[in-house]
């Protein structure tokens, strides 16, 4: 509460971007949690309400339409909403910029709004949301532990790397030495483990899938130049010479500094007003966004094929293997595996890929004040090209748009405990699972809102491995998720709606066609029994019989 | 002349075809008057029928003596044969070249085509001006039927019948020909019920870089004009064009002479322009490099997109002036066949409920873009891969049928057909067996005897199974006006014809078939149910015995 310098401000305004005529007056509050603008027209109520966590940048400066006086304060949210005040008072609005600014980047995880987030809902229950999603049940699926993947031990106490969990599985025959030996020799301590099995891992052969930026056409004298570069940094690749029966193959995505810039320039398109069509297209190309967009779904498709065709065990890595790493990996995962492409599937592709082995989302979503080179969209990217396959197949998963895109706005928002903190280790010491709430109950209760009414769990495209296209005309703009909150773009009625509507109608339908089938049967039943009595008495009451 | 003599190989054995997404078929080749014909001639395969008048252009390869024929459909579909023995193939090409650009008209397939079906309702007749009349006739008196065009001596480009303000006698609107471009006087298109505002459509005024001026003209558009109201007049043509148009003795309606109404000057491309527009798009769509900056600037470099935004955002200006303003609108460019209908046609579309049916939708093509005399057969002669040097050639109905496949986009409930309508009117437009879109006027039809000697397109479409397959299962009338966004994030490319035969649609098509089953399946279950309601309701009334206890 220190931190809010003025808890109310009147008359000031929200503008409406497309249409300013539409532009709300009203009064702007600060809590310590959020930012709350309550309409003070006559009738209308209307509050928007807007999480510190959620804030990505401000920006304040003398209103630009010449008619209205007063001070503009713009707040870019981390959810992609834009929202555009209009205070009276140039002392006001500084006091309510400098509030906000310290607000919406908190110095220590104990600030978080984790911590503060209280629903409702009894300790033991809460406990219990931290069991949903369990990662060993889900080795136990993919058949892990056997003859070939061993679950190890050597991390125990985080002795060996930081940034992966306790219990991870390893290659039977890699004894103790060997993990701490290859770890050494990896960056940041990152050994290689099993994200996703098939039953072909007992091939073995091995291809290695390296994401930085090195063209697979001359790979070698590129990455000679990118050995020689990396090399002076202590990193490095795999010398092929020291793996046998491996194949070798580099697909360049870009670094985390690379995608920052990208996306920031890609958001520049999102704001602009009425762009034209050419700007908005040339803007898009220079933001070479969907560029990076379709060299992850490139890496990942050929992660996949490699797995599902040539039937190799595959290891991908970047320079750190965090990001790319976890993008690929999660992708492939979700093109080879049905079970990933369902509702709860993905929560734990989620939790495995990315929370259990080291994305370092307080980092990557900045929800602490820390350094802005770490800030990155890796995983929007990823959650991205989930929706890019889910365009490309309207039927082969679970989930529709509306689950991922609150799965993104979570992420961000540091409401649940999930993404809090940059690995498994930081999130015992914050003892996350004692105090926070869990994001996937929270999803799983409100699951009607998130089903695809086109999934069919015996429908052809749910089964086996998805190929998607990687075309460039096949990738778009993902306006749901970037102009989340431009209603004016966005189709005017959804043909999803329409479908769940009729669907649970339906539902309702089969169970009256039941209750009646049922009534009916009763009905018939008894009169037989009624005109079978009677025809004990009366020779004449045939008539009722049923026909 | 006989087709016979244009035919120099009929019939070639061991043709292999290639097709995108479907396996390879080897089989006899044959050329008819009409049709590229390729059959396997085994049992249960299909036979491809290719209308001559469909090949938009062929290219020949040679590999040692087997040579290969790409030829290229005016819709946008690709495929090669590979033909053995080179003179067989110069001789396969050198005809379908002759073949496919047949300049008499007579000649043509529909002349020649019988149906196969049974012709329930005769498509010439659904849409008679007089019937479209008589539905005005009940909103407003306001207006009458001319035949001042009964010749098509006032205006070639017209139909014989014309709506007209009732106090406008013929004398007038023949003076009012002679000042707008091609005879075009203005017409009504469009009566909005809700307000009684009119949308009417016309040729530029011919003022030249004297400022001619019209009495009658300007009668008879303030006749349209409440007591004190103004009018709104669109031109498509931005200032400057419609400034550089008086050279050639066009121009515009000034200020003095039109006090009550306002000009508006919008930026709709046209025809040659808007041909080299598909050429690129097509281009870049067939692009194989994977590039994703390439296909970005190649996309925007079309300006296919924008010709797309700036259509859409003139008709729902027009669309706006209307029923937001509560003003009467003239719409014109230069000749006020193109860029003109596009504007009335789809403003149309947002205001009336009805042109967003499949019987309303069929009667504004006929009403908007046939009978209005857009020329369907020199703007539709050539499509995107064709080398020869464009004359007339425009999209411009393919344009317009992107616009409707966008708002349709945006109101995927709100339109009773889906989008295979779309393409298959794109599909006719540019090649048929059917006479509907040859000629390019009113006057034209009526010498080529269409109606007699041809079969309506409308005769084929309006029969019960292809009304199903060209029906929008989430259909719900909806008698709103609807505001389509003309974002460029809401603007999409219709993959359903541009991107059509570059990937497959199977998993697309699999998903639009599911949604048909859920809502077949919901109204199969109510059905049941509500048989199974009145099963019970007999059952307990009709047993006093049951009744009883």
């Amino acid at each position: 509460m220190e931190h809010i310098r003025l808890p109310k401000v009147e008359q000031v305004k929200l503008l409406d971007r497309v249409s300013p005529r539409k532009s709300r007056v009203g009064t702007l509050y600060l809590t310590a949690t959020h930012t709350i603008f309550v309409e003070s027209e006559d009738g209308q109520r209307d509050e928007t309400w807007v999480l510190h966590s959620l804030v990505s940048s401000l920006e304040k400066s003398s209103s630009s339409s010449s008619s209205s006086s007063g001070v503009s304060l713009m707040i870019h949210c981390k959810n992609f909403q834009l929202l555009q005040f209009v205070i009276p008072e140039e002392q006001d609005c500084q006091d309510i910029l400098l509030s906000l600014q310290r607000l919406s980047q908190p110095e220590s995880y104990e600030e978080l709004y984790c911590f503060a987030y209280k629903p409702n809902v009894a300790e033991e229950e809460r406990q219990r949301e931290w069991d949903f999603i369990d990662l060993t049940s889900e080795y136990k699926r993919m058949g892990v532990p056997n003859s070939h993947w061993k679950l190890s031990q050597a991390n125990q106490d985080y002795k060996v790397s930081d940034t992966y969990p306790s219990e991870v599985f390893v290659p039977e025959s890699a004894t103790l030495p060997v993990i701490v030996g290859s770890s050494k020799f990896r960056a940041e301590d990152d050994f290689p483990p099993c994200a996703t099995t098939t039953e072909e891992t007992t091939q073995p052969c091995v291809a290695v899938v390296s994401l930085c930026p090195a063209s697979a056409l001359g790979a070698w004298r590129m990455s000679r130049f990118e050995r020689n570069r990396q090399q002076s940094a202590g990193k490095g690749y795999e010398n092929e010479d020291n793996y046998s029966n491996i194949k070798f193959q580099f697909l360049g995505i870009e670094n985390i500094h690379v995608m920052r810039n990208s996306q920031q320039k890609m958001l520049e398109v999102c704001e602009l007003r009425s762009p034209s069509m050419s700007d908005f297209l040339e803007r898009l190309e220079n933001s070479s966004w969907l560029k990076h967009i379709k060299a992850v779904l490139d890496a990942a498709l050929f992660v996949a094929k490699a797995v599902s065709e040539e039937g190799v065990s595959v290891l991908v890595h970047c320079s750190d293997g965090w990001d790319r790493t976890s993008q690929v990996c999660s992708v492939a995962s979700l093109l080879l595996e049905p079970h990933y492409r369902t509702l709860r599937g993905f929560m734990v592709l989620i939790e495995k890929d990315w929370i259990s082995f080291g994305h370092k989302f307080s980092h990557r979503c900045n929800h602490l004040d820390g350094d802005p080179k770490e800030v990155s969209p890796i995983v929007d990217q990823f959650l991205e090209c989930v929706w890019q396959v889910t365009e490309q197949f309207p039927c082969a998963f679970e989930f529709n748009e509306r689950f991922l895109i609150t799965v993104h706005h979570h992420i961000y928002s540091c409401q649940f405990g999930n993404f809090i903190g940059n690995n498994q280790k930081e999130r015992e010491q914050l003892e996350i699972q004692k105090r926070t709430h869990s994001l996937w109950t929270y999803l799983w209760s409100n699951r009607a809102d998130f089903i695809n009414p086109l999934y069919r769990s015996n429908h052809s495209q749910t089964q086996g491995v998805l190929q998607p296209s990687t075309a460039p005309y096949c990738f778009k703009f993902w306006k749901g998720l970037y102009n989340r909150f431009e209603r004016g773009v966005h189709p005017r009625q959804s043909v999803e709606d329409c479908l769940r509507t009729i669907r649970e109608e339906t539902e309702q339908l089969e169970e009256q066609l039941a209750s009646h089938k049922q009534k009916i049967s009763k009905l018939e039943e008894q009169k037989w029994t009624v005109s079978m009595n009677i025809f004990d008495k009366s020779p004449t009451a045939w008539i009722f019989s049923p026909t | 002349m006989e087709f016979a003599e244009l035919i120099k190989t009929p019939r070639v054995d061991g043709v292999v075809l290639h097709r995108p997404f479907l396996p390879t078929v080897e089989g006899t080749l044959c050329l008819t008057g009409h049709h590229l014909i390729l059959s396997s001639r085994q049992d249960n395969t299909e036979e491809l029928w290719l209308l001559h008048s469909n090949i938009d252009a062929i290219e020949k390869r040679f590999v040692g003596s087997l040579g290969s024929i790409v030829v290229k459909c005016k819709d946008l579909w690709i495929i090669k044969l590979d033909i053995p023995g080179m003179d067989e193939c110069l001789n396969i090409a050198s005809s379908i070249e002759a073949l496919s650009t047949l300049d008499s008209v007579s000649l043509m397939y529909p002349f020649f085509y019988r149906p196969m079906f049974e012709v329930i309702e005769d498509g010439w007749n659904t849409f008679r001006p007089e019937d479209a009349f008589k539905d005005l006739e009940s909103m407003t008196d306001e207006w009458r039927l001319s035949e001042v065009n009964k010749d098509f001596n006032t205006c070639p480009s017209y139909p014989p019948l014309l709506a007209v303000p009732k106090d406008i006698d013929d004398d007038t609107l023949r003076k009012v020909a002679t000042f707008r471009h091609g005879g075009r006087f203005p017409v009504l298109s469009y009566y909005h019920q809700k307000n009684g505002m009119v949308m009417m459509r016309a040729g530029q005024p011919l003022t030249g870089t004297n400022g001619r001026r019209c009495k009658e003209d300007e009668k008879l558009i303030n006749a349209t004009l409440r007591a004190g109201k103004r009018g709104y007049i669109i031109d498509t043509r931005t200032i400057n064009i419609a400034q550089q148009a008086k050279a050639k003795g066009g121009g515009f309606e000034s200020e003095a002479n039109y006090p009550q109404w306002r000009r508006i000057h919008k930026a709709v491309e046209r025809s040659n322009v808007l041909q080299e527009s598909l050429i690129k798009l097509v281009e870049a769509c067939n692009d194989q490099s994977h590039s994703m900056d390439r296909w970005l600037s190649k996309l925007e470099a079309s300006n296919w997109q924008t010709h797309v935004k700036e259509i859409l955002t003139t008709a729902c200006l027009a669309a706006q002036c209307i029923d937001r303003e509560g003003a009467s609108v003239l719409v014109h460019g230069t000749e006020g066949t193109d860029s003109t209908l596009q504007v009335t046609s789809l403003a149309q579309i947002i205001l009336d409920p009805a042109s967003r049916t499949i019987r309303g939708f069929q009667n504004l093509v006929e009403r908007e873009w046939l009978q209005a005399g857009h020329p369907f057969q020199v703007r539709c002669a050539q499509s995107a891969y064709s080398s020869n040097k464009a004359r007339q050639e425009a999209p411009v109905f393919l344009l317009f049928l992107d616009c409707v496949w966008q708002i349709l986009r945006q109101f995927p409930c709100s339109f009773e057909f889906n989008e295979s309508f779309l393409v298959l009117l794109f599909e006719h437009a540019y090649a048929s067996q059917f006479g509907t879109f040859l000629g390019n006027c009113a006057a034209d039809r009526v010498k080529l005897g269409l109606p007699d000697k041809t079969v309506s397109l409308w005769s084929w479409v309006n029969r019960q199974q292809e009304l199903e397959r060209l029906t929008n299962p989430l259909y719900e009338a909806n008698s709103l006006v609807i505001w389509p966004s003309v974002a460029p994030q809401s603007l999409l490319l219709w993959e359903g014809v541009f991107l059509r035969w570059n990937r497959s649609s199977k998993c697309l098509d699999e998903a639009y078939k599911e949604m048909v089953h859920i809502i077949e399946y919901n109204k199969e279950l109510q059905n049941k149910v509500n048989s199974l309601r009145r099963q019970l309701a007999q059952l307990e009334t009709e047993d006093p015995l049951l009744q009883s206890p």
